[in-house]
């Protein structure tokens, strides 16, 4: 969908001549999240101003579709590509409906489809059309200015998509907030994105793909798992951190870590009968339901040697539980603070799914390790 | 919070000032038994004011449309390098006494109307090009990125993303022009060119207060109400969003 070829941008500078970018070439699929990643000075924003030529290259290509952006005129080439800047820009003279309606403006839209458009998107991106619309960018929360920021960029459908450290300028708590939005939204809108960011943490959650940039030269282009798990260089170990094994696990979903193991067990299970179930599976607990299914309490097996009666005389609160779509960094954190070695894990209506176990982890991130390099 | 009381000051000015001063004004003269020898002028004080308010309206109006014009041209990337040359030049217009340039326009055009309108339009223009030039450079960088990349062209972010953003700071300009303009042109009686400096001149060498004020209260008046115009031009013209007073 995106095609860098050998994109390369020098400066000339009073100390000679600098290379910004130096013969990048990548291919972003439709449909995917790209994100440059570097330190600052590395190049990925001058990348990113070349797609849509607030930057000239001064040699290779760059393709949109297959089609080279040479052959576009520079305005249908930008009205047909969505930016997103890190200090969001918006026109400050405008009511919000002008300003997501600037590009279709541009494009002669409608008024009426354009207008009907800017309600839509509002609504998108949980902001009140009625209460909104009206109201000019000062009167607007940072959080809400960014959002309007980035559905202005999508108002007129484009294919692509150019964010250049569009979260950088929120705090922390709602910029997670606005990632999550945005990732949601993306899952129905499929665009092609091309996303700048410094910040390792953002690139892992957001990217299909991460581009690691140094010096303009672009240093590894892969998947978020595999740039954590082989990094190619020195370089590229230290930025993505000491701590990288411990950042793929919120790559890493718990249904995709969970094991079934035995059934939960019911309150009313003879303590004989548990016993001869955790010897069937090899496993020194059991997880105990309730009637509906929902998980309330386990048994351990040194806990029920050689005792009578069932189990429900013997149970043990469970101190967490994890859901199914939390990432393994959730379920890491729950084990470590309750010390616990393993998690029952519920679906969306609490019922009992199954167990994720340390060990589990652990050898799902050195399975995915070995498959790689395989 | 602030912009709620700058705008209640603003309409406080503009409500309770104005009655005020002219209520000032009657007291003193009532007071001082000036009303009678002031009143008395009646007919030349219609026809000066009508004088003075074409010769403002002629000037002010040139000043405004070459002023904003010459400092959107200055803004223009090629030409904002040798716009801080052009108005030191513009400048020289403030710097010199406005009775200087009269004196000069009246040595190249004569005597009469056209001398004075030409003074004043060049009295008035500084603050206007300066304003307009200033307003321009003002918008931030980003806004400019931001309209390049959703492919606007120059003359669109011009006219749809700049002058909006600047038009408050350039009607600044434009109040400091007129205010300077109004009392200005009382000195355009001294080329021919009529005006309230008729009365105001004429009763001075004739030790005539009545006569002095019969120009001298109208041309302060003028100056008030040209103000309270472009005030609420200000106020209503430039959009809500980047406008202090609403």
């Amino acid at each position: 969908m995106i095609k860098l070829d050998n994109l390369t941008k020098t400066f000339a500078t009073l100390r000679g001549t600098v290379t910004a970018v130096d013969r990048v070439s990548l291919e972003v699929p439709a449909g995917e999240i790209c994100v440059l990643l570097g330190p600052s000075g590395c190049g990925k924003t001058t990348t990113l101003k070349m797609i849509n030529r607030l930057i000239m290259p001064s040699s290779g290509k760059i393709f949109i579709n297959g089609k080279d952006t040479d052959a576009y005129d520079v305005v249908d080439l930008r009205r047909s590509i969505g930016y997103v800047i890190q200090q969001i820009g918006l026109f400050p003279n405008m009511t919000v409906e002008d300003n997501i309606c600037v590009v279709p403006d541009l494009l002669g839209w409608d008024r009426a489809k354009s207008r009907k458009r800017a309600a839509e998107l509002l609504a998108m991106v949980a902001l009140e059309p009625s209460s909104f619309l009206k109201r000019y960018p000062k009167e607007l929360s940072g959080g809400q200015q960014q959002r309007v920021g980035v559905i202005r960029a999508l108002a007129a459908d484009p294919p692509v998509l150019l964010m250049d450290e569009p979260f950088g300028a929120i705090d922390p708590i709602n910029r997670e907030i606005i990632q999550d939005e945005f990732l949601k939204m993306q899952d129905q809108i499929r665009k092609t994105v091309m996303f700048v960011s410094h910040d390792i943490d953002e690139a892992v959650k957001m990217g299909d793909r991460i581009a690691i940039f140094r010096d303009g030269r672009l240093e590894q282009f892969d998947t978020p798992d595999n740039v954590l798990a082989h990094p190619v260089n020195a370089f590229i170990a230290s930025f993505v951190g000491r701590d990288r094994t411990l950042k793929r696990l919120r790559l890493v979903k718990v249904a995709d870590a969970m094991r079934r193991l035995a059934p939960a067990i019911g309150l009313e299970t003879a303590v004989t009968d548990a016993l001869r179930l955790m010897d069937e599976h090899a496993q020194p607990m059991l997880v105990v339901s309730d009637a509906e299914g929902r998980p309330c309490g386990y048994v351990a097996c040194d806990l029920l040697e050689g005792r009578p009666g069932i189990v429900s005389e013997h149970r043990r609160d469970l101190p967490a539980t994890v859901d199914l779509d939390e990432d393994l960094r959730s379920a890491v954190s729950l084990m470590f603070a309750h010390d616990m070695r393993w998690l029952a894990c519920v679906d969306s209506r609490g019922l009992f799914r199954g167990c994720v176990t340390q060990e589990d982890i652990t050898q799902l991130l050195g399975d995915r390790r070995r498959s790689d390099s395989r | 919070m602030s912009a709620i009381a700058e705008r209640g000051q603003a309409h406080g000015a503009f409500r309770f000032g104005l009655p005020l001063l002219i209520v000032a004004l009657a007291a003193l003269a009532g007071a001082t038994g000036l009303v009678g020898p002031i009143l008395q002028h009646w007919g030349d004080i219609v026809f000066d004011t009508q004088q003075h308010i074409v010769l403002v309206a002629i000037s002010g109006s040139l000043a405004i449309l070459l002023g904003v014009a010459l400092g959107i041209l200055l803004s223009r990337p090629i030409f904002r390098r040798a716009a801080e040359t052009v108005l030191q030049v513009v400048n020289i217009g403030t710097t010199i006494p406005t009775l200087a340039v009269l004196a000069l326009a009246m040595s190249i055009l004569g005597i009469g109307a056209v001398p004075a309108i030409f003074g004043l339009f060049v009295a008035s223009l500084l603050p206007i090009v300066r304003n307009t030039f200033a307003g321009i450079l003002a918008v931030p960088d980003y806004l400019i990125e931001a309209s390049l990349g959703m492919g606007m062209t120059p003359a669109q972010i011009l006219w749809r993303v700049e002058l909006p953003n600047a038009l408050f700071v350039i009607f600044a300009g434009i109040r400091t022009a007129i205010a300077v303009n109004v009392g200005t042109a009382a000195l355009a009686f001294l080329i021919g060119g009529g005006g309230l400096g008729d009365l105001i001149f004429t009763g001075i060498d004739l030790d005539d207060t009545g006569m002095m004020l019969a120009g001298a209260i109208p041309t302060a008046l003028l100056a008030v109400f040209a103000d309270f115009l472009l005030g609420q031009c200000q106020l209503w013209l430039v959009p809500r969003g980047v406008n202090p007073l609403r």
